[in-house]
């Protein structure tokens, strides 16, 4: 649905009498197939929004090439704009419009006539759950509301792909769970949906694939579960009065793949944790080394995150 | 036909947008009409004309045609907060055409100029103003051209600028030497020499003139064909530009 080869984009920004090249995106390949939910995940100028903005056909990239629900990105750009939708992060209503009005324009601009424009209006509203809140004015809604306008405009005219930059930042909890089902929603009608967020904890529920971009290239692709299996298999930490003995003890068994030693325990990498734990109990309780607790940790999208790009999302 | 389907969309939905704060309409119009109650009846005197109806003549083209200039200039403001919004790039990924969503907004603007025109005119025929309705269709005319232009300029500085506080100064530092050398006020026919020599390169000044022209029935004065030439010209100009900067506008 989505395929980009080598897409990039610098910009040159003045300081002083000093001009500044900036390559915020350097050679991004994307494939992104129909009906999924796609995650796109990196820091604060990573180069996502960039590169989101390029597929939206809102800047023209300088290189590289891009075909977007069959539409070719720099030929074509004006068919590529009628086969998409796009969410931008930062809103898009007008404080003293009503969400009917800006739909039914919306729809209008798409080149849909009046009559079908109307209907289409009520229909997303009622998906949305907007029904009540139509002829209001934009500027009464709550966060969760008016980001549920954003999205409906962005889908009024049925497109192919809907773009989402960032679409639950800022939004409480139970809006956002809420915006998690409208999204699956989206799929489950045969949309596709490429959305941007910051959250790994949304790209692990919601998103089918990710990918991670950062300074300006994707540094790995997959599905989440794919993506944490690759990292390092399962972490079992064992707690333990004496640490020497079970370092001793573990260290040389052979589903051990690593070892580190803390001051009240151990942290063992291992494939499959669940199956190392009954050999773990069996191999300390034959060396009669005393155990305190035991726990397995699975890999998050975070630790991914941490070796892919040598920092954890939440410090960036 | 797509273009025009597109001017319309974006036109009434502006137009819809100002008649719900129809109170805005009225507040431009509070300082001219400060002017023709407060500064026009010292031009009798000022000018040593025999009657208010000749002062008038003389005044209220230039009134209006300082309304359309200001009131186009300032229309970039309401843009930037489009842009903040978010609703200009709302309507950027859709096919709508780029010139539609310039003259969408610059026809409103001049809409509503028309409007307030209208409103002075009638005002300033309590005043003994007497014109000719064809000479003051033409002269609208004139007007409309100067709103379009002056608003597409400020819209183009607004997508340029991104900022009220570029914008602001920006504007009035046009607007000002623009107003002085156009002989609005006071016509430049007491200017001594260097200053008409300077005045006759700002085309507001022709516009000026040949708005004045219309209003003392004066069709046939080549002041008439000259500053509507000109205007006409500047508007597809400032169109044209911009236009172009809706097409690629980064932000």
């Amino acid at each position: 649905m989505i395929e980009t080869r080598g897409l990039r984009k610098s910009f040159t920004s003045r300081q002083g009498r000093e001009k500044k090249v900036v390559e915020a995106v350097r050679g991004v390949d994307l494939d992104v197939a129909e009906g999924e939910i796609f995650g796109f995940l990196g820091p604060n100028g990573a180069g996502k929004t960039t590169t989101l903005r390029m597929l939206a056909t809102l800047i023209e990239p300088d290189g590289g090439t891009a075909t977007i629900a069959g539409a070719d990105l720099l030929s074509d750009p004006g068919e590529v704009r009628r086969r998409i939708g796009y969410v931008a992060q930062g809103g898009s209503t007008w404080d003293e419009s009503t969400a009917r009005e800006e739909l039914v324009l919306q729809a209008r601009l798409y080149g849909v006539s009046k009559a079908d424009a109307r209907a289409r209006a009520v229909r997303v509203l009622e998906g949305f759950q907007l029904s009540e809140y139509a002829d209001r004015k934009c500027k009464t809604y709550s966060g969760g509301q008016r980001r549920r306008v954003d999205i409906a405009l962005g889908i009024i005219h049925e497109p192919k792909v809907v773009f989402l930059d960032e679409p639950t930042t800022g939004l409480d909890p139970q809006s956002r769970a809420h915006m998690w089902d409208e999204v699956r929603r989206l799929r489950d009608e045969g949309m596709t949906v490429f959305i941007t967020t910051h959250y790994l904890d949304e790209a692990d529920a919601l998103c089918d694939r990710i990918s991670i971009m950062d300074n300006g290239i994707v540094v790995a692709s997959g599905s989440p579960a794919e993506l944490k299996r690759d990292i390092s298999g399962d972490i079992v930490r064992v707690s333990t009065p004496t640490v020497a003995s079970a370092a001793e003890v573990l260290g040389s068994s052979s589903f051990v793949t690593k070892i580190e030693t803390q001051d009240d325990g151990v942290r063992l990498y291992v494939e499959d944790g669940a199956a190392a734990i009954p050999l773990i109990l069996r191999a300390l309780d034959a060396a009669s080394v005393e155990l305190g607790t035991i726990e397995l940790h699975r890999p998050s999208l975070d630790d991914v995150f941490l070796t892919k790009t040598g920092r954890s999302l939440r410090e960036s | 036909m797509k273009l025009l389907r597109d001017i319309s969309l974006i036109f009434s939905r502006q137009m819809q947008l100002l008649l719900r704060n129809p109170v805005w309409i009225a507040v431009g119009l509070f300082q001219p009409v400060m002017y023709l109650l407060l500064f026009a009846p010292l031009l009798k005197p000022a000018l040593g004309v025999r009657t208010n109806a000749e002062a008038y003549e003389i005044f209220v083209p230039g009134l209006l045609v300082l309304l359309a200039i200001f009131g186009g200039l300032f229309q970039g403001f309401g843009l930037i907060a489009e842009l903040r919004a978010g609703v200009i790039e709302r309507s950027r990924v859709t096919p709508v055409s780029r010139l539609a969503l310039l003259l969408g907004r610059s026809l409103r603007d001049t809409v509503s100029l028309i409007a307030q025109a209208v409103i002075i005119t009638i005002l300033a025929l309590a005043f003994d103003l007497r014109v000719f309705i064809g000479n003051l269709l033409l002269a609208y005319l004139m007007l409309a051209l100067i709103s379009l232009m002056t608003s597409a300029v400020s819209y183009g500085v607004a997508l340029a600028v991104k900022s009220e506080d570029a914008l602001a100064p920006l504007m009035n530092t046009v607007a000002q030497p623009v107003l002085l050398l156009s002989g609005i006020l006071l016509p430049l026919t007491y200017a001594p020499g260097w200053l008409q020599g300077i005045a006759n390169w700002n085309p507001f000044s022709w516009a000026v003139d040949g708005t004045r022209a219309l209003f003392r029935g004066d069709l046939g004065a080549p002041d008439v064909w000259q500053g509507l030439l000109i205007m006409a010209l500047l508007a597809v100009l400032a169109v044209a530009w911009a236009a172009r900067l809706f097409a690629r506008s980064v932000r």
